[in-house]
């Protein structure tokens, strides 16, 4: 069975980012970035399926500019087995991206594509439910266990209140929550085997898809901040400000 | 132009009431149009679909009920929203879990761009939507013909749940896709309000140090308070409480009157989760924890003296 995950390349996650002054973005300019956390437990979670001798091969896709290659040797080092980095320079929307990996799938053809379930820097939560979509393949959004058994996907997902099981029937496309597994440190090893692993470069043109952006972006703003606050120097004071100050209790 | 057009909001619902997110979700459709209508896809959900027809400023509801809708899946639910979507300009989802597994499918389908967790309508195709965890605010305008838009709970007031008179529609429903099937749901059993509309939240963190000492620290101030437990992404990944109580980017996103944050550091993700709420109260006794920075009231403190000594206080 082969096993297609999804990586996207963002701004690493403890890297606090700034609003540019002029309000036409967050500043980029030499900050730190990473694959995407849910992404890594994805690519985690495809290895795993391998070392159990249910996944015979794992495909690692990025989409974005050259530079996401490092994110497909990340993915690599993990113990994905070869990579296709969709390389373009334009700003992708989550229905671009869904396109462009449906594209890839209909080349591809695997049986599970797992995901994270957002990426953190437009925090949009789509893509995997949009190539479910476009795919017309059954979808698991938010696992927390993904088992494959006879045939096919047994999912448990987290959901508002508690945790729901589904089955899937495969092909189907998973995304992954934070609770699906601990992703593994990369060893130097395996970086240095990852950098001869096969990568193939493909485009959009070349798949057919029409990245175009459909949004405009009007302004980027910092969020409202918050006044600052008083320390108090006892349980007492804090009862007394909650109760007579703020009156909220 | 889609002015004028009618506004679908997809309510989330148990079959027998509609879930509250759904009333902040109609008071976002209300933003982005007069007449708002209200999707009941469910089974046996004749009592769901009655409360959604009392939901002030709804003028219709649409009620498709069959077995296929039982639970929610994403398939089959797209499907059924789909059936009804010709006529729409705007499709409105909660953001909670359901409407997220769901609202991308539908956009997909119609081939339009999805707004994300909107938390204000500027005008009927330009929403305000946090990005980077909250650190920023993309104010984004959506060309689409139909705009499919899920909206957070915390950016929107809930409309009235009594009052409005809507008449009842019944549509046809979906059948199965048979892409995939319900096996089971694990609901934690809660006896307290809701997290993500709790009109105070004891949260904990990482500090509390075993899930035994979560429990034995913190209901008491929840029990005190008729407050819900929430908890840090760290106490979470370290067993201390269950998932579904996480409070932050990936997690809850809260905003109630009063939330505690007892043993919390306060990291990026947790501040996304909670910061909008209207009082702050910190617990904690590392006096850099970064939580302060946005807390109303901080109080440097053990919180294994401070918590119990609140509780006696109050």
């Amino acid at each position: 069975m082969k096993v297609l995950v999804a990586v996207k390349r963002v701004v690493d996650a403890n890297v606090k980012v700034r609003v540019k002054a002029d309000g036409s973005g967050v500043d980029l300019a030499n900050v730190k970035m990473s694959i995407n956390p849910f992404d890594e437990i994805a690519v985690e979670e495809a290895v795993r399926l391998k070392e159990q001798g249910v996944a015979s091969e794992v495909v690692a896709v990025s989409c974005g500019p050259a530079a996401c290659q490092e994110t497909l040797r990340t993915a690599m080092a993990i113990g994905a087995d070869r990579g296709v980095l969709i390389e373009t320079d334009a700003a992708l929307e989550p229905l671009a991206v869904a396109k462009l990996l449906k594209a890839l799938i209909d080349k591809e053809a695997p049986q599970l594509v797992v995901l994270g379930k957002q990426a953190i820097d437009d925090d949009c939560n789509q893509t995997g439910q949009m190539l479910a979509a476009l795919t017309a393949r059954a979808q698991a959004t938010f696992a927390s266990k993904v088992e494959i058994v006879d045939g096919k996907a047994r999912v448990t997902r987290e959901i508002d209140g508690g945790l729901e099981t589904l089955q899937l029937a495969l092909p189907a496309i998973v995304t992954t929550d934070l609770r699906l597994n601990e992703p593994r440190y990369a060893t130097l090893p395996n970086i240095m085997k990852a950098k001869k692993k096969p990568l193939d470069t493909t485009t959009p043109t070349q798949l057919g898809v029409d990245v175009a952006p459909r949004l405009t972006t009007l302004k980027t703003a910092e969020p409202a901040g918050r006044a600052a606050g008083v320390k108090v120097s006892d349980v007492a004071t804090l009862v007394a400000k909650l109760k007579n100050e703020a009156k909220v209790i | 132009m889609t002015a004028g057009k009618p506004i679908l909001v997809v309510a989330d619902h148990d079959h027998v009431s509609i879930k509250s997110a759904t009333l902040n979700t109609v008071t976002a459709a209300r933003q982005c149009g007069d007449e708002v209508h209200v999707l009941v896809a469910g089974h046996n959900a004749a009592g769901a679909a009655v409360a959604a027809a009392r939901v002030e400023g709804v003028a219709k509801v649409l009620h498709a009920d069959g077995a296929a809708l039982a639970d929610a899946l994403a398939e089959n639910l797209a499907a059924q929203v789909l059936a009804v979507a010709p006529g729409y300009g705007h499709i409105l989802f909660a953001a909670t879990s359901t409407g997220k597994n769901v609202a991308p499918r539908v956009a997909a389908l119609l081939d339009v761009t999805q707004v994300s967790e909107i938390t204000r309508v500027v005008s009927a195709d330009t929403f305000e939507r946090p990005i980077y965890a909250g650190n920023a605010i993309q104010t984004v305008q959506s060309p689409e013909a139909v705009k499919v838009i899920t909206a957070r709970m915390t950016g929107f007031d809930a409309a009235a749940a009594q009052g409005g008179a809507a008449q009842v529609e019944s549509v046809a429903a979906v059948a199965d896709s048979g892409l995939s099937a319900f096996v089971e749901r694990a609901v934690t059993k809660n006896e307290r309000p809701e997290l993500a509309d709790a009109r105070i939240v004891v949260s904990g963190g990482r500090a509390l140090g075993s899930s035994e000492k979560f429990n034995a620290v913190l209901t008491p101030l929840a029990d005190k308070l008729g407050a819900a437990l929430g908890a840090s992404r760290a106490a979470v990944d370290a067993g201390f409480a269950p998932n579904d109580w996480q409070v932050g980017q990936t997690g809850k996103i809260v905003a109630p009157q009063v939330y505690f944050a007892c043993g919390i550091s306060g990291a990026i993700q947790h501040l996304a989760g909670m910061k909008d709420s209207k009082v702050i109260v910190a617990i904690n006794k590392d006096a850099e924890a970064p939580i302060f920075s946005v807390a109303d009231f901080g109080l440097e403190a053990d919180l294994f003296e401070a918590v119990p000594e609140l509780v006696a206080t109050l």
